[in-house]
């Protein structure tokens, strides 16, 4: 065991020595010729899932493949909120999951990535809207998650800064999670990272898959730039780039790769306490420990590998910014950026066996990956492990397209860049 | 964490007097480009000071001997001014105040007017005597990312307690709280050469290009013209630097085509455009009438030259952040450019040639240059000879090993290769550890910097933005005459790639110059803290535990340590931090890497790129042709997406909405009412396959509709979900009009376009919107008959048999008007449709409502159109919500068996015809007097309340007028074989659970009689 | 990004809506339910040449076949889409 335990005690005991007697977080071991599991992609979804391995059904002997740095994905790309308030059944009770695995990581990892119940605040500009809320609302408290609906003055309190009476599109209420909130999101992969080694777990940097070994209809291994890794079960977690991957096996996914760009402004101090989403526009903003307003927008639109967005859509953003909050103006942006999004054909995930036997897919996260990461995770450990849909996944099938059985909380229908 | 007792400081209470502003005692007798002819007061921190036009926050703050300026991020440690450009990592400032705040203002780029108003930030309670800067006593325990590891107990603790102190210490400037009161433009500009930066290579380059006769856009940054020839004293073509400046700026401007763009940052390079945003007013105390503060430009050019320069890197040592350690290149900036001695005694720590600039310029500027202290073992004879002159001993290789001085530098120790220690007193160090080029812009499109041993500095990717060429300092190039000839080059390449003939100008002859310079990274067994990113705090020790902790990656250092994270980017610090890594973890600094430049290069106001869309010019607004009308009457209006439609009527007297439209919908089920439809989208389709073109893109069959009848049509989407739905009219054998709902309208047009030009194209069928050509207007109820006839132009007949339910007709009203007429009801009555050209809209609903009068007509708005079509158990948006099935909606029977259409063959799934989906019904409430809520679920009478007995939801309701007691529509599982069963609308969110009755949806009149009438 | 409208000329991908592949195929009325899945649902989603379709809906209302590399933006072909599908039909 490398990594000793982190605590005030042991923070300050470094402090006195100077910090010099920390140990690496995580080994960089070689690749072995053979896992018990092997998981490509060591994002936040491939690292949960090493660890939940590990620690939930005692398999050790995993690899995490990540073909850059680990975390490189678009769990250290995203706007770092949390919450569950899904409309349909199918979503809920998963998110559900991941929000109480969220309330315990810190405890379960030893690692604080800051998991912030600042409440998310979805607003509503209509009655139709307000509705359509109050629907959501009452699904998520039946099943048993917390939302409140506010009126425009319950909402002008914890907000006064909103634009109240000038707006194109007023202000009348909104749908409220206390529960939800933000994230630190690197800390995210790195705890898992650190938790998964310390279980023996071998992740392997800079180490990209090029090609999945089938032999009789089963998947046996990889090929990597370091060799090939031959396993008994193969899992896939590397939203962006499923659709690649998958094709090294000879499979075709209902899933396009889209840019959602996100946004940082400087810091200042305290001025936004939760998250908040714009109802008339695509806007949705929290702030951060730090200071800087962490905010996002719509998905470019277009299919991209290039991890980088364009400037209709920071206008677009921006636009929505100073509808919502007419005193940003000043504020000024210091860094937008890109992730690739697995949009998937109905905006909902898939995590499921595939075609092949005995590899395993988790994808399709569209823009809603990260506050799924400690459920996703533990569903598709569960799925490796005993080869069964955990009970919160089930409806999360890779055969959901061909039978109608979809989650289509937009209603947006096939087309991807629409959820 | 305490506080220690501290004394309270003198400045704390003495500052805020307003005295006469004293005089400017760093200002030199003579030089600079300021106008020592005027005066300009301004205050920072409250205290009264002057400078002179021309100069900077940070030059007449420095003018002024004001060396304290800032408090850092994590440390608060006392800072000052580090640079004079873009890349100020220290000196920020609120600027202005009330509404017009901004924080984090780099003081180094806020130009000087008068009755500037300037604060520091982040300190508590004065920026000399902050109170967080105990931080730094604690900083062995702060080290990076120490907050990953601690602050987990007790649980409950980091929410209420750690964070919430964290949060309040962090965040730097505070933002102004209310609406910025100032305006933004943005404006789009095509040239065929977009040069960016106005140094040597960038004035060339557009020299070049616009000789040529390309159209070329300069964008300059600064207010000037010049880039490091305004800080430098060098002479081109034998003259000094300004007046040859002069006369190349007298000549672009001159040229037609040549578009000069000062105050002007482009900040990122995008697909097909770079973004660039324009300070119009910022250096004015309030925009003028009618101008904006900044404007956003999208600049859309053939080709770009990218000349933005370089900046100069800090050097790494203990103590490297005190006020008064300053860039060498700032330090001669504000010598020769501002006429301010950053200090009267001063030290030069270097690894490079460039330092004999600022050992001569400072002597002879006057200022005592104690010692030239450089980190190489051999200098050349001519740092040697300057070194002499200026009377500065010279130490080579030797570093500055500690710093004396809390909030001013007071003297720095020197330890030279033999060991030897030289104090020094001086109240100014300038240093320089070499150039590292702006090659931001270069990599925005994802190529990486590559790393050039020989230069030893990062340069420009291979992979540059499409029609890129980068030149002078921004590639690498630090030599004036390089620069200048590159940017020759550069300018006429470009020209030539846009259809130009260009000859390239002479490079004008400069003087000689070095820049040789030896990579020194940073120096070892100083004391204190030697900082790297210095906004940030992020020290050597910090990357140094990073790379002991495993995060080696550059982007883990980035992340774990926030390298590079601060307002500045890492502008200074990224060269400096990729190094050290490289170093301690044994690797090149090639195969470190770097991290990815994102736009935009420097910080961007969030208003710029909003522009106008703002309040109520958030987005447009679409205007109904009654618009004017319906105001008049009292309309009370609401969105409809883009459209502003009348939501209701109210009527002296009456109490509330309900009332007012409880009235218009009875009014239209025992009169009639008028109520504008234009908002539905309109489709005009022909040609002589029109007829199998409906067929399919609807569900039903359309070859059989006879001239003169419409039909209702319901589309899917080729998933199989409900897409749209509405009626078509059949005005001609090859031609049809298509109605929409009013938020699909624009989506089922594209659609259309979409299944005739990619799917059938075949088929000779043309179709183009005409929403906005045609004004419409519901006429509805028992009377509307008569309203019209005294409208429609005889001898046309509207009696019920010459003109019965769904019959359509091309007429004339009102003496000789184009009008169309529908006989369609969605109210449930015998209505009609009136369309007349758009600006006949107007005058149609005044005459109508003369016409009505007599039978009592009432205009009614969207909530009694929805009352109606509610009682009528008509779908609408909230059931088209695409999660449903034409099945689902009771219209499964219109789904032909003969013919193939869009949506057919997935319709067909599993999930799509599954008997337990919930389908739509009636509701009813048990308790008539109980107020039904659209969003309330609906679950068996008796179940607990949990999501395993949720069957469904109500997705409508309204107050029938008719049935005297609310109504509603809902989706409910199996609900069709479950009519007279009692169930619960449950809505926990707003507190309410009620008994409803499931009943069939259509409410009122469910044979449909009144509409044959 | 810019898009050449072969009619309009080049103008901003905001003009412009996107829709997705232009290489799947519409099948026959009388396919089996796998050929209408993969037509609906299945994507090849290339990290590199894609084709796919736009609708110049703030132009001339053409939907457009643009070639264009998903790694790096570029355009590489933009043709109207009903001379295309007219191509195809005749070829088939």
């Amino acid at each position: 065991m490398l990594a000793e335990k982190y605590s005030i005690v042991s923070v300050v005991a470094q402090a006195l020595r100077g910090q010099r007697g920390w140990k690496p977080v995580w080994r960089e071991p070689e690749p072995r010729a053979e896992y018990d599991v092997v998981i490509v992609g060591g994002g936040g979804h491939g690292l949960a899932t090493a660890w939940y391995l590990a620690s939930q059904h005692g398999i050790t002997s995993v690899a995490v493949l990540e073909k850059g740095y680990l975390g490189s994905g678009n769990v250290g790309r995203n706007t770092t909120i949390v919450r569950s308030n899904y409309l349909l059944p199918g979503n809920i009770p998963f998110y559900e999951h991941s929000l109480k695995l969220w309330e315990g990581l810190e405890r379960d990892i030893n690692y604080n990535a800051m998991v912030s119940q600042r409440g998310v605040l979805n607003l509503f500009h209509s009655d139709a809207q307000r509705d359509a809320y109050a629907r959501r609302g009452n699904a998520m408290r039946l099943h048993g998650v917390d939302a409140e609906l506010l009126d425009r003055d319950a909402v002008r309190r914890l907000y006064p800064f909103f634009d109240y009476d000038n707006a194109r599109f007023p202000i009348q209420g909104g749908l409220l999670q206390p529960r939800g909130g933000t994230v630190r999101h690197d800390a995210v992969a790195w705890g898992y990272a650190r938790a998964a080694d310390r279980r023996g777990v071998d992740l392997i940097q800079n180490c990209e898959v090029t090609g999945i070994r089938v032999e009789g209809g089963r998947a046996v291994g990889v090929e990597t730039g370091r060799g090939v890794i031959r396993a008994r079960k193969i899992g896939l977690a590397c939203a962006g780039n499923s659709s690649r991957v998958a094709a090294m096996a000879g499979l075709r996914l209902p899933i396009e790769s889209h840019v959602l760009q996100a946004f940082v402004s400087e810091g200042i101090k305290p001025l936004v306490d939760g998250v908040v989403t714009f109802g008339a526009g695509h806007f949705y903003m929290s702030q951060s420990d730090k200071g800087g307003l962490v905010f996002g927008g719509d998905i470019d639109g277009y299919n991209s590998y290039a991890q980088r967005g364009n400037l209709p859509v920071v206008e677009d953003v921006c636009e929505g910014g100073m509808a919502l909050m007419p005193g940003i103006g000043r504020l000024r942006l210091l860094r937008q950026w890109g992730g690739l999004m697995d949009m998937s054909m109905d905006g909902s995930p898939i995590i499921d066996r595939t075609p092949v036997e005995g590899l395993y897919l988790n994808a399709g996260w569209c823009y809603g990956g990260f506050k799924a990461t400690p459920a996703s995770g533990w569903c598709f450990a569960h799925l490796i492990a005993r080869d069964a849909p955990h009970p919160v996944a089930t409806a999360f099938r890779l055969d959901r397209f061909a039978t109608g059985h979809l989650i289509d909380e937009k209603g947006a229908g096939a087309q991807p860049n629409l959820h | 964490m305490s506080a220690p007792a501290m004394i309270l400081p003198r400045q704390a209470v003495a500052t805020s007097a307003a005295g006469p502003a004293p005089a400017q005692p760093f200002r030199l007798a003579a030089g600079g480009l300021v106008d020592r002819t005027a005066t300009l007061d301004f205050t920072f921190d409250g205290r009264r000071y002057t400078g002179h036009p021309g100069d900077t926050l940070a030059s007449a703050l420095l003018a002024n001997g004001v060396r304290l300026v800032g408090r850092s991020f994590k440390y608060h440690r006392p800072r000052g001014i580090l640079s004079s450009g873009p890349e100020e990592p220290n000196a920020l400032v609120e600027l202005r105040s009330g509404a017009r705040r901004e924080p984090n203002t780099r003081a180094t780029m806020a130009e000087l007017f008068a009755g500037l108003e300037a604060r520091s930030q982040n300190r508590w309670p004065s920026l000399r005597f902050d109170l967080m800067g105990v931080n730094q006593l604690v900083a062995p325990i702060l080290a990076a990312g120490f907050y990953y590891k601690t602050f987990m107990w007790p649980a409950a603790f980091w929410e209420t307690v750690y964070e919430p102190l964290i949060r309040r210490a962090a965040g730097l400037g505070r933002a102004a709280g209310e609406p910025d009161p100032d305006h933004y433009e943005k404006a789009t500009l095509h040239c065929d050469v977009l040069v960016t930066g106005a140094g040597p290579a960038g004035l060339m380059a557009a020299l070049a290009a616009a000789r040529a006769g390309a159209r070329v856009v300069l964008c300059e940054e600064d207010v000037r013209l010049g880039g490091r020839l305004l800080a430098e004293r060098r002479t081109l073509d034998g003259l000094p630097a300004p007046d040859w400046l002069r006369g190349v700026e007298a000549e672009l401007r001159a040229m037609p085509d040549c578009r000069i763009l000062t105050r002007t940052t482009v900040f990122g390079a995008f697909d097909g455009a770079c973004g660039a945003v324009e300070r119009v007013s910022d250096h004015l105390a309030t925009p003028p009438e009618f101008q904006p503060r900044q404007r956003l430009w999208r600049i859309v050019a053939g080709r770009q030259v990218l000349a933005a320069g370089s900046i100069e890197r800090p050097l790494v040592f203990g103590g490297n952040d005190r006020p008064g350690i300053m860039l060498a290149g700032a330090v001669r900036s504000y010598l020769n450019r501002f006429g301010v001695a950053a200090g009267r005694r001063a030290v030069v720590f270097t690894n490079n040639d460039d330092a004999a600039c600022t050992v001569a310029d400072l002597a002879a500027a006057g200022v005592a240059v104690a010692a030239l202290v450089d980190m190489r073992r051999e200098v050349s004879p001519e740092i040697r000879r300057i070194a002499e002159a200026a009377g500065a001993s010279l130490l080579t290789d030797a570093a500055v090993t500690r710093v004396r001085g809390r909030t001013a530098l007071r003297g720095v120790e020197v330890t030279d290769g033999a060991g030897r220690r030289h104090a020094l007193d001086c109240d100014l160090l300038a240093m320089s550890g070499g150039w590292s080029p702006s090659l931001h812009l270069a990599s925005h499109h994802g190529g990486k910097a590559a790393w050039n041993e020989a230069r030893a500095t990062f340069l420009p990717p291979e992979q540059l933005p499409p029609g890129m060429a980068v030149a002078g300092a921004a590639n690498g190039d630090l030599l004036l005459a390089e620069c200048l000839a590159a940017g020759a080059r550069a300018g006429a390449a470009a020209a030539q790639a846009t259809g130009f003939r260009p000859a390239p100008p002479a490079t004008p002859s400069v003087d000689g110059e070095s820049t040789a310079s030896a990579p020194f990274w940073w120096v070892r067994g100083g004391r204190g803290k030697a900082f790297v990113d210095f906004q940030n705090d992020v020290g050597v020790e910090d990357v140094a535990l990073a790379n002991r902790e495993g995060f080696r990656s550059v982007e883990h250092l980035k992340r774990y340590t926030t390298l590079g994270m601060a307002t500045d980017q890492g502008k200074t610090s990224n060269a400096n931090g990729v190094a050290l890594l490289a170093e301690l973890s044994g690797r090149t600094i090639a195969g470190t890497g770097t991290t990815t430049f994102r736009p935009p290069y420097t910080p961007v106001a969030i208003g710029a790129l909003a522009g106008h869309h703002r309040g109520k010019a958030f987005r447009p607004v679409r205007r109904t042709p009654t618009h004017d009308w319906a105001a008049e009457q009292g309309a009370v209006f609401v969105e409809a997406g883009p459209w502003l439609r009348a939501q209701y009527f109210p009527r002296p007297g009456e109490s509330d909405w309900l009332e007012t439209v409880t009235r218009e919908a009875r009014t239209v089920r025992e009169a009639v009412g008028l109520c504008d439809v234009t908002t539905l989208g309109k489709i005009d389709i022909q040609g002589p396959d029109a007829a199998t073109f409906l067929e399919r893109v609807y569900i039903n069959t359309w070859k059989a509709l006879p001239v003169g009848r419409a039909r209702y049509g319901v589309m899917l989407r080729e998933d199989g979900m409900v897409m749209d739905d509405g009626t078509t009219a059949r005005l001609a054998e090859d031609r049809f009009v298509m109605t929409t709902t009013t938020v699909n309208a624009v989506r089922v047009s594209q659609h259309l376009e979409f299944c005739h030009q990619w799917l059938w194209p075949e088929l000779d069928v043309q179709m183009i919107s005409v929403t906005e050509q045609w004004a419409q207007i519901a006429v509805a109820g028992p009377r509307s008959r008569a309203v019209l006839e005294r409208v429609v132009d005889a001898p046309f007949d509207i009696g019920n048999d010459a003109f019965p339910h769904m019959a359509c007709a091309a007429l004339t009203v009102c003496g000789g008007i184009k009008a169309r007429l529908f006989r369609l009801s969605f109210s449930g009555e015998m209505a009609y449709e009136i369309a007349v050209p758009a600006r006949f809209g107007d005058a149609l609903a005044r005459r109508l409502m003369e016409a009505g009068a007599p039978f009592g007509i009432t205009p009614y708005g969207t909530e009694a159109l929805g009352v109606l079509r509610i009682e009528k158990g008509h779908v609408a948006g909230n059931e088209l919500t695409g999660q449903t099935t034409a099945a689902d909606l009771g219209l499964g029977r219109m789904m032909s068996r003969k013919k193939d259409f869009i949506g057919r063959a997935m319709a067909q799934r599993p999930g799509l015809t599954d008997p337990a989906r919930p389908v739509l019904v009636g509701l009813r409430p048990v308790d008539r007097a109980a107020r039904l809520r659209g969003g309330a679920h609906l679950l068996p009478r008796g179940a607990e309340s949990t999501a395993a007995h949720d069957q469904g939801y109500l997705t409508s309701v309204a107050f029938s007028p008719a049935l005297g007691h609310w109504i509603g529509l809902g989706l409910l599982v199996r609900g069709r074989e479950r009519m007279g069963e009692i169930v619960r609308a449950h809505d926990p969110v707003r507190g309410g659970d009620l008994e409803v009755e499931v009943v069939p949806p259509v409410f009122v009149d469910p044979e449909g009689a009144r509409l044959h009438v | 990004m810019r898009i050449a409208c072969p009619f309009c000329g080049p103008r901003g991908s905001e003009e412009y809506t996107y829709l997705g592949d232009a290489t799947v195929r519409r099948p026959e009325g009388d396919a089996p339910s796998e050929a209408w899945f993969a037509y609906v649902y299945l994507r090849d989603n290339p990290a590199g040449r894609h084709r796919e379709l736009w609708y110049h809906g703030a132009g001339c209302r053409s939907w457009l076949v643009v070639e264009r590399d998903m790694r790096s933006h570029d355009i590489l072909s933009v043709a109207p889409a009903r001379d295309m599908a007219l191509a195809r039909g005749r070829a088939a």
